[in-house]
């Protein structure tokens, strides 16, 4: 077995979702290489050196590869990946815009989101929204993988791998960068946050959302919001929780305001801790919650700030 | 320029699934189905750029069994002009589905393609990316926004950080994302003269596609229940709970 990470960048630096793909690398076993490819990563590719498990990391760095544009990068991959067995990358916009490419490049399917590893060649996903799982074999030379980073704890970083650089340049003359509007926060990021605390339409409008910043700052938490809580334009759509926007799993997950939709629930019931706030009693959101408290959630919230 | 569309049949969104007893799929006998969400958004997406001028054909292709012939004929009663129907009653995975589409897009040369960016059943969000490798075109997933100028298409795509808005060269690939558009609903009238639209049925011996993948679906389980949890009556019992019992805080 011959693994093929390809690491999540994130300006410049290594993403943690890329600690958790490695982990998802090892349950498969075998040999690990990261590929770190964009422009200005050798700071990625030093952090990517450090995980454990990992044996060589290979870094591609130029222009060419700057934002992990598809084209570029399919293209990339596809020199790269001849004598492995398995390419994987996390499920994050990036690993999900570039691996298909290589899967068809391939001539093999893509395995996406997998949460569950049962050998070199049987995987575990979600499908329908999380409401069935699905074991799934692959009779394909080449595993090409997307791995739901929330489904495998982060390798420690106590490792030694070799950095080596590699010469590879592709063409690209069929995409380029426009610009990039970044949502700006100090907060953890959702995806890797420990304690995350989310708004729903009961927020009333965006204003509101400040309620649960003081919460969120005390926590130490991220703070999400619910596709209806987005749709009416009240947070930005990075914030949204659920099948079609990130897919969380922290301790603690506070859902406020949020009447619990199945689009919802398959971005968060795999929390370990769920706690709903809600005026409805009979909202679905307290079948999956360990405690529930029904109330107006401006005299909860408030309470809940200066009580922590 | 002509655009082309696909479209997928799916169980609607709203229905709670069953796994079947002896756990080989979930069970679609009886199940009420659908468009599939993102489908709709790229649907919408074409017939407003042949309502802004930019396209001069809509063409909406799906692959599945005959009975997903309906979900075409919505969306000819949407605003498409003619469809495609491949038919098969295998299960085609995203690999089969785009070497398809390829074969589609060689014998239309359509300026743009539209699809969704995931199927809501499969939730494999692949079959783009995998048309435009096959095609060798280049694509913008998850679309939030596309705006066609002259020989290009600006797309904004939604990133994990926020938003990106990158160029492609025409033709490109197009997937959608929830936030491109509001879809509209098909009005009756237009239900009417959409059963006068052009519908051509092929099979995938047609394009010389094998649809049988090399991925086999040993199981299919419910995913682990979580336990009913208890309502609190206080925040002070809340914080209690999560601190000492949870042991969260």
């Amino acid at each position: 077995m011959s693994i093929l990470v390809l690491a999540d960048i994130n300006d410049g630096q290594l993403a943690s979702a890329t600690a958790h793909v490695v982990a998802a690398a090892k349950a498969i076993g075998g040999d690990i290489d990261v590929l770190v490819a964009g422009e200005g990563v050798q700071a990625a590719a030093e952090a990517a050196a450090k995980l454990d498990g990992v044996s060589k990391v290979r870094v591609a760095d130029n222009a060419v590869y700057a934002y992990q544009l598809a084209e570029p990068m399919g293209a990339l991959l596809m020199e790269l990946a001849n004598g492995y067995t398995h390419v994987l990358a996390s499920a994050s916009t990036t690993g999900k815009n570039v691996l298909p490419r290589l899967a068809a490049l391939k001539d093999v399917s893509q395995l996406s989101d997998v949460i569950g590893i049962e050998g070199a060649d049987t995987f575990l996903r979600p499908i329908y929204a999380g409401n069935a799982i699905a074991t799934v074999k692959s009779d394909d030379p080449l595993k090409v993988i997307t791995v739901r980073s929330s489904a495998f704890d982060a390798v420690a970083d106590s490792g030694s791998a070799t950095v080596e650089a590699i010469d590879v340049v592709v063409e690209n003359t069929q995409s380029s960068f426009v610009k990039e509007e970044l949502a700006q926060s100090d907060r953890p990021e959702l995806g890797g946050a420990k304690v995350v605390i989310s708004g729903g339409r009961g927020m009333g409008n965006g204003e509101n959302f400040k309620l649960l910043d003081g919460i969120a700052d005390k926590l130490g938490a991220a703070v999400g919001a619910s596709r209806a809580a987005v749709d009416a334009g009240f947070v930005p759509n990075d914030m949204q929780v659920g099948q079609t926007g990130k897919i969380v799993a922290p301790d603690l997950y506070i859902a406020v305001g949020i009447s619990g939709a199945i689009q919802h629930l398959a971005g968060m019931k795999d929390s370990k801790v769920i706690v709903a706030i809600n005026k409805d009693d009979e909202a679905p959101i307290f079948q999956v919650a360990d405690y529930g408290l029904v109330g107006d959630l401006f005299d909860i919230l408030p309470e809940l700030e200066s009580k922590l | 320029m002509k655009i082309l569309v696909a479209v997928k049949r799916v169980i609607d969104y709203n229905v709670k699934i069953r796994v079947k007893a002896d756990h080989s799929d979930v069970d679609l006998t009886n199940v009420k189905m659908a468009m599939n969400p993102f489908c709709e958004i790229a649907v919408e997406e074409a017939v407003r750029l042949k309502e802004k001028g930019v396209a001069t054909e809509v063409v909406a292709v799906s692959i599945g069994p005959k009975a997903a012939q309906e979900q075409l004929r919505t969306a000819l009663a949407l605003g498409a002009d003619r469809a495609l129907h491949i038919e098969t009653d295998e299960r085609a995975e995203s690999l089969a589905v785009a070497k398809l589409l390829a074969k589609v897009v060689d014998d239309e040369q359509p300026g743009l393609v539209i699809l969704g960016k995931q199927a809501i059943d499969t939730d494999n969000n692949q079959t783009g990316q995998m048309l435009a490798a096959l095609t060798n075109l280049p694509q913008g997933t998850f679309a939030s926004e596309v705006a066609v100028d002259g020989d290009k298409v600006n797309v904004t795509r939604e990133i994990d950080g926020g938003l990106q808005t990158i160029a492609l060269t025409l033709p490109a690939i197009v997937t959608t994302d929830l936030r491109l558009n509001e879809p509209r609903y098909a009005k009756l009238p237009d239900i009417m003269k959409a059963k006068k639209k052009p519908m051509d049925v092929k099979t995938p011996a047609d394009y010389g596609v094998e649809v049988a993948s090399k991925v086999s679906l040993l199981k299919v389980e419910s995913p682990a229940e979580r336990k009913g949890g208890v309502k609190v009556a206080s925040v002070d019992e809340l914080i209690d709970k999560l601190k000492n019992e949870a042991k969260v805080l």
